[in-house]
């Protein structure tokens, strides 16, 4: 990777109290990738997000946004800069309607622009993903897919360089799920950087360029899909023994 | 949303209007009444900006008003011109309101309410134990402007009523713009509003010393007015709980919403104060609870649309139904 990476992430860690929830992690992420972010639970994989977000400061450690030390920023600076996010347990704006949440992102990601402007340009991101015909629901009476939906129009609305997708996927059914998959390569094939937090193997392997494992806070692997998913480390930490033969079986019989 | 806007608008002038008339057809007391209603509604117009759109529960309203009654009285005292004692009113209600906002705002919801209650002891007594300057617990006078009472009564009506346009006006301004827009996102999700790319901190501030400017020019007009004003009267506890009240009566957040409920319950209270004077108090009370209970809206948001949605939703709780 020539190209400056977008993010550059160097000793970032965070403990809340004695728990130490993030502890020395240091990655890169070139421009235009997708990148899954995986981890049992609790491994910090949220708690990772949430300092790069800005909603807590990391205790140590340091945090480059496209060339710019962002590591004290707060979350509404990372949203003008480019950095957005959906959140695993949904966050609309409740009694507004579907399309003014959306308005929302579009209006203040930037400094500047009229309501007018934000409105209309909101109208394309909610048919982006499909959600043209609810736009005057109130997001309070949406279903969960629905609002997984308005949580990336917002996300996408604030016209960001970077995505963070925190289990978008959860608790959605398969048909929902390869919906979701098409709408994050659609958003992908805009040149966003994504990085995608998820519990569904078969979800993060199909689609993510590259991995990182996150165990107890700690980044223990990361590479292509297919490296990691042998990585003696991660098997062990995560995919149990169960899905590490059936991958070795795989291999051998291809 | 738009088109259904101008509705307000011509009921409030309606409203003004009638106001402004009552001078000529009717006695002094009916010019007291207005004044005190106009009054009212600035407060809860004032208290609409925080509590309403931002959904920040403030009780600091009594604070406000009572600073901004102590440093006109003061500085009118000290021979400064009326109209200019009000102006200093307000700029010092507002810059403390900015400091107290900076440390109140930081706390949530209850925690909030509570906090923004303190700030009414503590500048009560802080005023009450400032004796030299403002008389202690005797409480101080001031000058009454000349020309006889009707005449009076007659200015300090239209200064109010004057206000009152100016404080719809700014209201009308926050509901259409960007910064409203924040607000209302503030109110309902506050983490998600910092993440779309709200300064929530600024934001709030901001709404806070608008609800407070305010409060402090109407204490001073009030302290002009009245001629006396004293530490318990002025940071009175019940005029921090009766101006949101009024504003969720009529509708909190809305634009209308704090006219209409400042009016509306004024005139209950005149009625009551009138009819019942030893239980006046425990009526309203009653009245009160009555209104939260039945239209914890307001009495804005009770229209055939909303009634007609929640009887849908209580019909069929079904969070899988699709709902257009």
């Amino acid at each position: 990777m020539t190209n400056q990476p977008i993010l550059k992430v160097t000793s970032v860690a965070r403990n809340f109290g004695g728990i130490v929830a993030v502890r020395d992690v240091s990655f890169e992420l070139a421009a235009g990738e997708i990148v899954g972010l995986i981890g049992p639970n609790g491994a910090g994989k949220t708690t990772l997000i949430n300092l790069i977000t800005g909603v807590y400061p990391a205790n140590s450690g340091s945090i480059v946004f496209d060339g710019a030390d962002v590591t004290g920023q707060k979350p509404f600076q990372a949203a003008r800069r480019g950095i957005a996010r959906t959140f695993q347990i949904v966050q609309p704006f409740p009694e507004m309607t579907v399309l003014q949440n959306v308005t929302a992102g579009a209006l203040f990601a930037r400094q500047s622009g009229s309501i007018t402007d934000a409105v209309e340009e909101s109208r394309e991101h909610l048919k982006f993903v499909g959600l043209a015909d609810l736009a005057e629901t109130p997001a309070a009476s949406l279903t969960l897919p629905n609002r997984k939906r308005l949580e990336l129009a917002k996300s996408l609305a604030m016209r960001p360089r970077l995505l963070l997708l925190d289990e978008v996927n959860a608790g959605l059914n398969p048909t929902e799920i390869s919906g979701a998959l098409d709408l994050i390569r659609d958003i992908s094939a805009r040149g966003i950087t994504i990085v995608i937090i998820e519990h569904l193997m078969k979800v993060v392997f199909s689609l993510s360029h590259r991995i990182l494992v996150l165990h107890h806070g700690e980044l223990i692997s990361g590479g292509l899909p297919n490296e990691v998913a042998k990585d003696e480390r991660v098997v062990e930490a995560y995919l149990g023994s169960k899905f590490a033969e059936r991958q070795r079986s795989l291999s051998n019989n291809g | 949303m738009m088109r259904r806007l101008t509705v307000p608008y011509v009921l409030f002038s309606i409203w003004v209007v009638v106001l402004c008339m009552l001078p000529f057809v009717e006695s002094s007391y009916f010019v007291h009444l207005a004044t005190n209603i106009a009054l009212f509604t600035i407060l809860a117009q004032s208290w609409n900006f925080i509590g309403g759109f931002s959904g920040y529960p403030s009780f600091s309203t009594a604070a406000f008003f009572g600073l901004g009654a102590y440093a006109g009285a003061i500085t009118q005292n000290m021979g400064l011109p009326m109209e200019l004692a009000w102006i200093f009113a307000t700029v010092l209600v507002s810059a403390l309101a900015a400091l107290f906002g900076f440390i109140l705002l930081r706390l949530r919801g209850h925690y909030f309410a509570i906090g923004s209650i303190a700030i009414v002891e503590v500048l009560r007594l802080a005023i009450a134990s400032a004796t030299d300057l403002t008389g202690g617990g005797n409480g101080m006078n001031v000058r009454f402007l000349p020309g006889g009472p009707e005449y009076v009564g007659m200015v300090f009506l239209y200064t109010m009523v004057g206000l009152m346009v100016l404080v719809f006006a700014l209201t009308v301004w926050v509901d259409k713009s960007r910064f409203g827009f924040g607000l209302r996102c503030i109110r309902q999700n506050e983490d998600a509003a910092n993440m779309v790319g709200i300064n929530t901190n600024l934001y709030k501030i901001f709404a806070y010393v608008l609800s407070a400017s305010f409060c402090g020019t109407v204490g001073a007009i009030y302290a002009s007015w009245t001629g006396y004003i004293d530490p318990t009267d002025s940071f009175e506890i019940l005029l921090t709980l009766k101006v949101p009240v009024m504003a969720m009566l009529g509708g909190a957040g809305t634009v209308i919403g704090p006219v209409l409920g400042a009016a509306a319950f004024s005139l209950l209270e005149e009625i009551f104060w009138a009819n019942f004077l030893e239980y006046n108090r425990a009526i309203l009370g009653v009245v009160i609870v009555i209104l939260i209970f039945f239209l914890p809206r307001g009495l804005l948001n009770l229209d055939y649309h909303t009634l007609h949605r929640r009887l849908r939703h209580n019909a069929g709780r079904n969070p899988r139904e699709p709902s257009e």
